[in-house]
Formats: structure tokens, C-alpha cells, sequence
């Protein structure tokens, strides 16, 4: 495949309710942000792309207006998908491969604050036999925990663990929601949210934006110092009712990270999108990922989760390891739909 | 270097203003299906899956594709969702071709749908919200001022829509698969329906419709196996434009333009009028035929209107367009684009049955969406490019 590389990533800092600011507004300094930092002229971009979803923003084409923040005139070559923004990365990664051009823009907003969140994700779901039930996404992922905890060894405390590291973590990320020194014994002293989730093992509900500059081969070379390559990039999907799976595993997660090649070599850092804390522990197994490996030292989606942008923040997370010279090798993941149902996995390699 | 790209399957579904008769898995799965046995392939032959649709909220459900992985034989595959507005038919069958093109797959499914009867596409073009002033008139309100001004541009004869409405739905005659059957409309017809929006009356509209496009997409090796012979990709091209911005003309969009002239050159055709033998185009509101031949580059400015009066685009003329009847016989909205797509392909297969062009052997796919300012083209050929 051609040489492809992450030359740059911004995000905006997420915040539980963006008042101020609507996604156009708080999308445009982001992408100028990312423009600026990759050295690539905006009239020089080749294709762009975003991910967004209209029920966030609760009004059609929601996407239309965002193209205000990129600046479309004279016209560009641009397309968007209905999903997180790291499948817009997939997509604009399949388009370099053709040749033609040689660099992307990839941006992804999500503002979920308007709306009730939980309400909102219940019309993902099948709507002639589960929607209508109005089952919210936290109740969804408990039913996946019970699940784990009762089919593996993982306990509560394991769990709690995710949690407790993952917003210890946070503290060093400016960009993070939820960020603070926790004890694991505190934690499980709190009470169940839906058992056997506490309040500590749910993501918040955020808004943010993020974007990510593609370059191909000797044009990243010459606007990073340190490009981060895309050495495998893969997504799958398991079906859609809860009942006909094995909530407890993650086969599309594993069969994208064996597309992907994660296995192939030690990782230095995993990036890996798990909203609820027992998903990062299905995600590990799935990913093959061992003690060696760093999982989300941005403190992930348990820190901050803008649902439509979280999945392309964990790539520029990862990537941004490897272009400040922090890790060699990285590994990032984005998920979509209830229970884990569609996995993306994207390896990245400094030179 | 980029894979060769064909069309070895095309399926779609009987379009209808509801189709009470199957759910939206039970709709996409009939046009998948019959994409597959055309391309002689079961659904293990397929590597990814590409969907699209337009908004969400026609349906009422927020990214359906995580639903529909299951009957669209996904699950352990990559599926992807594709939304650009009205254009959104022609980008997803684009996405799947750039999938083959790039080398990632070999045989790609893509499938476009809309179930308009779930919902009310007004109300969901229409919703109102704190930043913006809402279109409280659907399409048609839209497009109507800009279609006035293109008749007080070009000084086009009042008549020249009402002709589009009638040829579009005789066509329509000729496909099975079309919604609308008016088999005794007549220029009088059209003339005595109600003025919806000025000047577009309500026979020189879409219907709403339920229905789905598919098309399987291969390489040169998976073409050289397929049972029929394929349409082979000539040419993709994307452009989209702001909603505002200085000097932007809606009416002869700059990214339409751009977009042909890309396509265009990757196709080698220096003259559309005399090189393409047939054009599927995004036809919403009759008159949108004569200003997208000019905005392709068919006509001068100003006299696309007489390729329509003077019968060129008529199914036995110099330059049929929309020989299927087009969008103004059939809307099920996200597949319209794929429809003109896959249209396109069947003409240069010489299997569009009995709205067949003699002799088609270059095409033109054309879809737009959003304000006049999302534009997706394909040229499809007999011959291996």
C-alpha cells in the first residue's frame, strides 16, 4: 500500500455543555489548528472529509453548515460519513491509496449537549424491536459487564482499576472532562448507577471537536519531523442484537486488530475507545494487548467522550505519542454502535 | 497505480410511495440481493459493504447502517455510511469504487435506500433549531427562486418544464421498477396541476418514494470472472461548496462545473454533447434538466433549454436523458443518486430492458444534493478504459 502518515492533530478541550459556541464555531479554530501545525496550505488539501452524526445536533445535514468551518470555496473534493470521525480517517486513507492526491483533512464534531444522550443513542437500535423498549446506553453496557463478570474472572475491581487510572491519567491532559486522583476502595464504595456500573465506570457526556492532517510518503516527510505511518488500518462489525452475541467478547475487535497487524510487533501505546470501564478489559483481550503496552495515557473515553469525535481523538492521541517521539508504535481503536457492535483499529509507526 | 473498477451487478427495488409490504432491512436486502445474483456472487463473495442514505430523521433512526449489518450479510466485514445530502446516492457508489480503485478490496457491495414512509421528509427538512433561520418549505421552496432564476436568465419558454415532466414520466412507462405509471400525461395535464412552489407545479415534482439501489463493484480480475459483461468506470468525481460564500451561483453552481471538468478529463472526453451517449441526471424538479445540461457542459449557458425543446434528450434523440423517467418518477431519496448510477451502468451493459438507448456505450451518473452544492459524477463505459 502507498505510504501514508498522520502529520498533525488538534482537538477542542471537552467540556460537559459548549454554551457559547455552536459545532461550526467550535470546529473552526480546531481546523485551522490542524491546518496550521501540518504545514500543508488549505488550498493544497487534497480531500476532506468529516464524521458527524444529525441527531446530535438534532437537525438534518448538520454536516452542511460545518463545511463553513473548512472554508469550501473555492469548491473541494469532500465526502462524509454518518460516523465517528475515525472512519472518516479510514476513508481518507483509502482515497490517498488511489494517488491522485496526497493529503487530507479529516474532522469530526460532536455536540452532545443539546439533547438528552442517553435518549438520543436509543434510536441507534433495531427500531421495530428494541427501540420502541427505550433501552439507554448505560443499562445496554451493563448488561455487557454482568456479562464479563460472570463468564471471566474479571471483578468489579478490575473495573474500578480502568477507572481510577484512567482519570488519574487525565490530570496530565488539558484537553480532558473528567480528571482526578481516585482511590480504587473509594470507588467501590460508592453505589451501583445500573448495577454493576458506578458513576465511575460510565463515560460523561461531552462535546468536542478534533481534526486530523493526512500526508502521503515524501510530502509527510517534509512537513513532519516525525510522521506518524498508518501501518494497518481495519474495521469490522459484530451483528446488531445484544441477545445473538457474546457480549463478553469482541470478535470484529480482534479480527480488525489481526487485519491490522497489531500483533505483528510490541506496541508502546494503546489508544483504545471504550466508553465504559469493563470495555477497555474485553478490548485488551481482543486487541492482544499485555501489560508491556500503555492504554490510554490521555485517560480515553472515560476522561472525555464526544460521541462522533472520541473514536478520531484516540488516533490523534496515538499519533501525537509518535510525532512528539514518545512511542514507536502505536495502537488506536474507535467503536461504534451499543455494546461494542463496530471496531475500527488503526497501527501506527514512527520512522 | 489505481485498480480498474467495474460494475459486474446491479439491484433494485419496485419503487412505491409505501412499501408496507417489507421493513427497511426487508427493502435493502431485496436491492442487495438482486445485485448479487446479477453479479452471479452470494453475499461470502463480498468483501465491505458500502451504505448510504440521507438524513436520519427520514426514517427515524440514528445510523440504521449498525442495524441493517445483519441483512446486508456485514457482520464480520467492514461496513461504512455515507451521508452528503441528495447527492449521497452517487458518493456511496464513489466511496466503493475508491475501495477497488485503492486496492483494499475486490468486490465491494453498495447499497443506497430511503423509506420515506417511516416519516415525513417536510417535517425533517424543516426542523428548527437556535442558530438558524428554518426553510419551513421543504425542497421545493428551496430550489423554486432559483429556478426562476434561470428562466429569466436564459428566457426560457414557460413550457420547456412541463415538456421534462411528460417525457420523464412517458419513460417511466418503459421501467418496471418505476413508482410513477401516468400513462396519459399530457403537456394539458401538467398545465391544470397545482402550482406547488412558482413555477414548479405539482406534476413537474418528484413523488416521495420507498426504495433502494445496489451494485457490486469489482477489479479488472473480478470483472474478467463476472457472467455478464461489466461497466467499466471511466471516471469519479466529487466537488462541494459552502452555503454561502461570495459569488457563489446557485444556479450554475461552480463545483458542478468543476466537478464535470474532472470527470471529464479523467474520461478523456473533450466533447459531452458528442462523446456521452446517454445521461442519467439528478432531476428533482423538471427544470433542473435544462440547467444541469448546462452546468455539464452539454449546452451553452442559456440553451440547455432548447436540447429539451427541440426533443435531443428525448429516449430517441441525440442526447437521451433520464431514459429510466429519473428522479421525477421515482424518489426514494438517498438512492436516487445510486439509481442514476446504476442507470448509467445498465445503458452501457445494454440491459435496460426496454427503456435500452441503441447503441450506448459511454454514460454519465449524476447526482446533487444539499443547496445545490454537493455534486457526485461517474462516467461508465462498454469498453475497459
Amino acid at each position: 500500500m502507498r505510504e501514508v502518515a498522520i502529520v498533525s492533530f488538534a482537538q477542542a478541550p471537552s467540556v460537559r455543555r459548549e454554551t457559547e459556541r455552536n459545532e461550526v464555531e467550535m470546529l473552526t479554530p480546531v481546523i485551522a489548528e490542524a491546518i496550521e501545525r501540518s504545514a500543508i496550505s488549505r488550498k493544497e488539501i487534497g480531500f476532506t472529509i468529516s464524521g458527524s452524526s444529525d441527531y446530535l445536533a438534532g437537525q438534518p445535514f448538520s454536516f452542511v453548515t460545518a463545511l463553513d468551518a473548512v472554508g469550501a470555496w473555492p469548491p473541494i473534493r469532500e465526502s462524509h460519513v454518518e460516523m465517528d470521525g475515525a472512519w472518516a480517517l479510514y476513508e481518507a486513507w483509502v482515497r490517498l491509496q488511489i494517488g491522485d492526491v496526497d493529503s487530507a483533512l479529516v474532522y469530526a464534531f460532536g455536540k452532545s449537549s443539546p439533547g438528552d444522550l442517553g435518549e438520543v443513542l436509543a434510536l441507534q437500535l433495531d427500531p421495530y424491536y428494541l427501540a420502541p423498549l427505550w433501552p439507554d446506553p448505560v443499562s445496554l453496557a451493563a448488561l455487557q459487564a454482568r456479562a464479563l463478570l460472570e463468564s471471566t474472572g474479571y471483578t468489579e475491581r478490575d473495573m474500578a482499576e480502568v477507572a481510577a487510572r484512567s482519570r488519574r491519567d487525565a490530570q496530565s491532559n488539558p484537553n480532558a472532562q473528567v480528571a482526578s486522583d481516585f482511590s480504587v476502595d473509594d470507588l467501590l464504595a460508592e453505589p451501583y448507577l445500573v448495577s454493576p456500573l458506578r458513576k465511575h465506570d460510565c463515560p460523561p457526556v461531552s462535546d468536542s471537536a478534533a481534526a486530523v492532517v493526512l500526508a502521503a510518503g515524501d510530502l509527510a516527510r517534509r512537513v513532519c519531523e516525525r510522521p506518524a505511518w498508518v501501518r494497518g488500518i481495519d474495521h469490522r462489525i459484530d451483528p446488531h442484537y445484544p441477545g445473538v452475541r457474546n457480549l463478553a467478547e469482541s470478535p470484529s475487535a480482534a479480527l480488525a486488530a489481526r487485519e491490522a497487524g497489531v500483533g505483528d510487533a510490541p506496541v508502546d501505546v494503546a489508544e483504545v475507545h471504550a466508553p465504559f470501564s469493563h470495555q477497555e478489559l474485553i478490548l485488551r483481550d481482543a486487541l492482544g494487548l499485555d501489560g508491556r503496552t500503555a492504554i490510554n495515557p490521555s485517560g480515553g473515553a472515560l476522561a472525555a467522550n464526544p460521541v462522533m469525535a472520541a473514536g478520531l481523538i484516540r488516533i490523534g492521541e496515538a499519533a501525537r505519542r509518535i510525532m512528539e517521539g514518545n512511542a514507536r508504535r502505536a495502537v488506536a481503536h474507535a467503536t461504534s454502535g451499543p455494546c461494542l457492535q463496530q471496531n475500527l483499529v488503526c497501527v501506527l509507526e514512527g520512522d | 497505480m489505481a485498480e480498474r473498477c467495474a460494475v459486474i451487478g446491479v439491484g433494485q427495488t419496485k419503487h412505491a410511495a409505501k412499501r408496507g409490504d417489507v421493513s427497511m432491512p426487508g427493502l435493502v436486502r431485496e436491492a442487495a440481493a438482486r445485485a448479487l445474483e446479477d453479479a452471479g456472487l452470494t453475499w461470502r463473495g463480498i468483501d465491505a459493504v458500502v451504505i448510504g442514505k440521507a438524513p436520519d430523521m427520514f426514517e427515524g433512526v440514528m445510523m440504521p447502517e449498525l442495524f441493517l449489518a445483519d441483512a446486508l450479510g456485514a457482520v464480520g466485514k467492514p461496513i461504512m455510511r455515507v451521508h452528503t445530502a441528495g447527492s449521497v446516492g452517487g458518493s456511496t457508489a464513489l466511496v466503493a469504487a475508491y475501495l477497488v480503485q485503492a486496492g483494499v478490496h475486490e468486490r465491494v457491495l453498495t447499497v443506497a435506500f430511503e423509506k420515506q414512509s417511516e416519516s415525513n421528509a417536510m417535517w425533517a427538512l424543516t426542523i428548527s433549531v437556535p442558530f438558524q433561520p428554518p426553510v419551513v418549505a421543504g425542497a421545493g421552496g428551496y430550489f423554486a427562486p432559483h429556478i426562476r432564476a434561470y428562466i429569466r436568465r436564459s428566457e426560457a419558454p414557460a413550457h420547456v418544464g412541463m415538456l421534462v415532466a411528460v417525457k420523464d414520466r412517458l419513460n417511466a412507462l418503459r421501467n418496471p421498477y418505476a413508482h410513477l405509471r401516468l400513462p396519459d400525461i399530457s403537456l394539458e395535464q401538467v398545465a391544470a396541476s397545482p402550482m406547488l412552489w412558482d413555477p414548479i407545479r405539482y406534476l413537474e415534482a418528484c413523488p416521495s418514494s420507498d426504495g433502494a439501489c445496489a451494485m457490486v463493484l469489482t477489479n479488472g480480475d473480478g470483472a474478467k470472472r463476472s457472467p455478464g459483461a461489466p461497466a467499466w468506470v471511466w471516471g469519479t468525481a466529487m466537488r462541494s461548496e459552502p452555503v454561502i460564500a461570495y459569488g457563489r451561483d446557485q444556479v450554475n453552481p461552480r463545483a458542478g462545473r468543476e466537478c464535470a471538468a474532472d470527470l471529464y478529463g479523467q474520461a478523456g472526453i473533450t466533447n459531452p454533447r458528442r462523446e456521452i451517449d446517454v445521461a442519467a441526471l439528478y432531476v428533482p424538479f423538471s427544470w433542473y434538466a435544462p440547467m444541469w445540461l448546462e452546468n455539464l457542459g452539454f449546452a451553452e449557458e442559456g440553451r440547455g433549454w432548447k436540447l429539451v425543446e427541440d426533443g435531443v434528450t428525448a429516449i430517441d434523440g441525440d442526447l437521451p436523458v433520464n431514459p429510466s423517467g429519473g428522479v421525477l418518477s421515482s424518489n426514494p431519496i438517498g438512492a436516487s443518486g445510486m439509481l442514476r448510477f446504476a442507470e448509467a451502468a445498465l445503458q452501457v451493459q445494454g440491459r435496460a430492458g426496454e427503456h435500452q438507448v441503441d447503441g450506448a456505450r459511454v454514460a454519465l451518473g449524476h447526482a446533487y444534493g444539499g443547496g445545490s452544492q454537493f455534486f457526485a459524477m461517474w462516467i461508465v463505459g462498454s469498453e475497459k478504459p
